[in-house]
């Protein structure tokens, strides 16, 4: 099958697996590496057991303008294949992913090294040729050499209440020419144990994937499951879904800007900030309980409902929020020190970001106007419609801003919701059936706070789950915050590193 | 400067009174289990199999929920056909033992104080290190907002300092990862004694829902010794913060707390009403019977709370 007549699908719809044209490799090849000129994104590459011990890759493409995915598959001869990254840069980390978990190399590829340190799913392929299990953090940093040029070394364990992640500049006294990031540690297996699924633990897996995205990737899950497994949602649970969705993304957006204006010492909306994330926690705590959402979203609706009350409540609390978050993060506009610091630091220039494919703020911060709400719309945003907010600089100040754009909208959109709930239940009468469709394809897209979220599964003959793809927005992103380190302050790192606000767990998954 | 001034005096006052003050929880929060195994018809499994991490059992002593594996989720509350299991507003969940995080029937707060020697060297200067060793970075996210205007540990003299070499113990969540092994371990060595440890969380209490996974070790105490278990899937900043001055004893030494938390049991257990919304009338009816024998007998009942001991505050 030529790559010309690859169907196109939608987010959150299922095709039967037959349907996605397995093609040679060399089609395939070209038909990835012909994505950014043809206006596609890779938005998922990764590989899957087939017949006879061999590898199938696997390749989703968006075209965001057309609102369409495409999936086309190729087997791999032998144990390597031509790399796509010096054609396709933003296929570079999936390439690496693929080597370590199935122990196959991708020939020609630049930059070449472990992503988890993690043992190759199969047994006795290590595209390293390792036969010790891997350890974490060992593997051939690059280096600049010369006399006056000095390395630094950061991590796993880091001053803050973070989670854990190696970091290594290479400097030449405060100017850092190149910062590589070395993950992995918070490796929990979580996609191994995710096949054959569903399973009783399947849900409690996607709520902690990252549990700061809880509501983010347990709907993506759940769009998976409902396609699949051909449920309908009331239109009631869509609301809730979305107001869940906002109300995430405004916590940690209104976080982030506290804790970048802490990063430059502007005390004040670092405070202020600081507790107001709270105040959108609680509001989704009065939804259902718990400040991250846990247990809120679930295959075929929404595990809590609000009466008119609540309702009237939430819009009080959040109106009153907002107010405050205006006054707080207003102060950061109009403080010349804070626009010091703001401007011109961590730049991504927009022809890197698109060349990496970086998805959610820290694209749109480069001028990309990528939104999963406004590209691939599922849910209630395919009724309500969310502006695409957008900077152009590319710098730390486009980032935070662009928060601030997206936190204005968001409440909007919240007040909007909750102000005509629709009527019904949150739950339909049948769910998904628990006999998920057999021999299927599913990809699902969510505007998570960081950016694209992307599970794609598989479904066997019995409809249990094959392979479970994951790909959270940082995996796209990490890249993108080593680029904007390049000939800045190593000092400025913190900065650099909250304004992308990447997740450790949902990269190392 | 003025917009700064300004803005200050419009964001006001908002440290949360607590420990004079209850804490502000969510009406739909769910914190410690309260169980009635009386209601289980012989052999019935069915909260079991639908526990996502194995937390219930059932043996001749009737039913127990691990709350070191739960996730205070909702699966076993909606899969119990008789009412024999609830949550209630409890949020005093930490202990200093492990096998303490198993109720039978109804969860009671422990006093966690450290020994003597070490309270007296602790209590009221604490410095800790937080170590994320595979946590979803929801714990720790509800470890950070304790050093927001909101809670403001560092009123109680306890806080996150950068280095190992400047703490008095370890804050540890996740469950663990082989790939945090070796980091953690060290970290802990680099502590200097005497020193404590604080495990956050399902994970780091028993791997929460990766337990046994083999990338992961089933949480802190596989690698270091543990001295307080804070359950929750992530718990509330709440109920880390009263596990924290539990352990250094700031509890105890508050005279007006017991008598200030009567009221706010009273007004819980009425709020309690709003379980309607999630569980439908019966459930809910079920639920604030264990929570003393009804609404109307908890608020007529003060005296015997008193005797007690301890405040209550769990609706």
């Amino acid at each position: 099958m030529s790559a010309a007549s690859i169907p196109s699908m939608r987010s959150g719809r299922a095709t039967p697996r037959d349907a996605v044209p397995r093609l040679e490799p060399e089609a395939f090849r070209q038909w990835v590496t012909d994505a950014p000129s043809a206006h596609k994104r890779v938005a998922a590459l990764f590989g899957a057991p087939a017949e006879g011990e061999r590898v199938e890759l696997f390749a989703v493409l968006a075209s965001d303008e057309e609102g369409l995915l495409h999936a086309a598959s190729t087997v791999l001869v032998g144990d390597t294949f031509s790399s796509m990254t010096p054609d396709c840069p933003q296929v570079h980390l999936f390439e690496r992913e693929i080597a370590e978990t199935w122990g196959v190399v991708p020939e020609g590829h630049p930059w070449f090294k472990p992503v988890r340190f993690v043992r190759s799913g199969r047994p006795g392929r290590d595209a390293w040729n390792r036969t010790e299990a891997p350890v974490v953090g060992v593997m051939d940093f690059y280096r600049v050499e010369g006399d006056e040029v000095h390395e630094v070394a950061v991590g796993p364990v880091h001053a803050g209440v973070i989670e854990p992640g190696h970091f290594r500049f290479q400097c030449h006294g405060e100017n850092v020419f190149h910062l590589e990031i070395s993950l992995g540690y918070q490796h929990r297996g979580v996609e191994r144990a995710l096949l054959s699924g569903p399973t009783k633990r399947t849900i409690p897996y996607m709520e902690t994937l990252a549990g700061d995205t809880t509501i983010g990737h347990t709907l993506a899950y759940c769009q998976v499951v409902e396609a699949l497994g051909s449920a309908r949602v009331p239109a009631r649970a869509h609301a809730l879904r979305g107001i869940a969705l906002e109300l995430e993304r405004l916590a940690n957006h209104v976080g982030n800007l506290g804790a970048l204006a802490g990063d430059v010492g502007f005390l004040p909306t670092a405070s202020f900030c600081g507790r107001l994330r709270g105040d959108f926690l609680n509001l989704t705590a009065m939804i259902c309980g718990n400040r991250f959402g846990r247990a809120l979203v679930r295959p075929g609706g929404a595990n809590f409902d609000i009466d008119r009350e609540r309702c009237t409540l939430m819009q009080e609390r959040l109106r009153a929020a907002l107010h405050d978050v205006k006054t707080s993060v207003e102060l950061l506009w109009n403080s010349a020190s804070v626009g010091a610091r703001f401007e011109g630091t961590g730049t991504v220039s927009r022809e890197v970001a698109e060349a990496l494919g970086l998805v959610g703020v820290a694209a749109r911060a480069c001028g990309l106007e990528r939104d999963v709400r406004h590209d691939h719309p599922s849910g209630i945003f395919r009724l309500a419609h969310i502006p695409v907010s957008v900077w152009h600089t590319g710098d730390v100040f486009a980032r935070a801003y662009v928060r601030w754009l997206e936190i204005q909208r968001s409440c909007a959109f919240i007040e909007e919701q909750l102000r005509a709930l629709p009527q019904g239940a949150v739950r339909g009468p049948s769910g998904p059936s628990d006999a998920l469709g057999p021999n299927r394809l599913c990809v699902s897209l969510v505007e998570g706070w960081r950016g694209e979220i992307c599970h794609v599964a598989l479904t066997d003959d019995a409809g249990k789950f094959s392979t479970y793809k994951v790909i959270d927005p940082s995996f796209h992103n990490w890249t993108g915050l080593a680029m904007a380190l390049r000939e800045q302050q190593i000092s400025d790192f913190p900065l650099c590193n909250k304004s992308f606000d990447l997740s450790y767990c949902g990269h190392d998954l | 400067m003025l917009k700064l001034l300004v803005a200050r005096f419009q964001q006001g006052h908002r440290t949360a009174g607590y420990p004079d003050e209850p804490p502000s929880l969510p009406d739909r929060f769910r914190g410690g289990p309260a169980l009635d195994s009386s209601k289980c018809p012989l052999g019935c499994r069915e909260c079991i199999g639908a526990c996502p991490t194995d937390a219930l059992r059932s043996d001749g002593d009737g039913l127990a929920l691990d709350m070191g594996r739960c996730l205070f989720c909702t699966e076993c509350l909606q899969a119990c056909p008789h009412g024999a299991i609830a949550l209630t507003q409890e949020y005093r969940l930490a202990t200093r033992k492990r096998e303490d995080l198993v109720v039978r029937e109804r969860v009671e707060p422990h006093s966690n104080v450290l020994d003597e020697k070490l309270r007296k060297l602790f209590g009221r200067s604490l410095k800790l290190r937080q170590v994320s060793a595979g946590g979803c970075n929801g714990c720790e996210s509800d470890v950070n907002v304790l050093g927001t205007i909101v809670f403001d540990i560092g009123r109680f003299g306890i806080q996150m300092v950068a280095s190992p070499r400047h703490a008095d113990g370890l804050l540890i969540t996740g469950p663990v990862t082989e790939n945090m092994k070796l980091a953690l371990k060290k970290t802990y060595d680099a502590v200097p004694a005497p020193k404590i440890v604080i495990a956050v969380g399902a994970c780091a209490i028993s791997g929460g829902p990766y337990v046994d996974h083999p990338e992961v070790h089933n949480g802190a105490d596989a690698v270091v010794p543990v001295d307080l278990y804070v359950p929750g899937c992530p718990p509330h900043p709440f109920t880390i913060l009263d596990g924290l001055l539990g352990l250094l004893g700031r509890l105890e030494s508050h005279p007006s707390w017991a008598e200030r938390f009567r009221e706010t049991a009273q007004r819980v257990e009425a709020e309690n009403l709003a379980e309607q919304l999630r569980w439908g009338v019966p459930r809910a009816e079920e639920a604030a019977k264990y929570l003393g024998g009804g609404i109307e007998g908890s608020a007529a009942k003060p005296e015997e709370r008193e005797k007690a001991g301890r405040p209550e505050t769990g609706a």
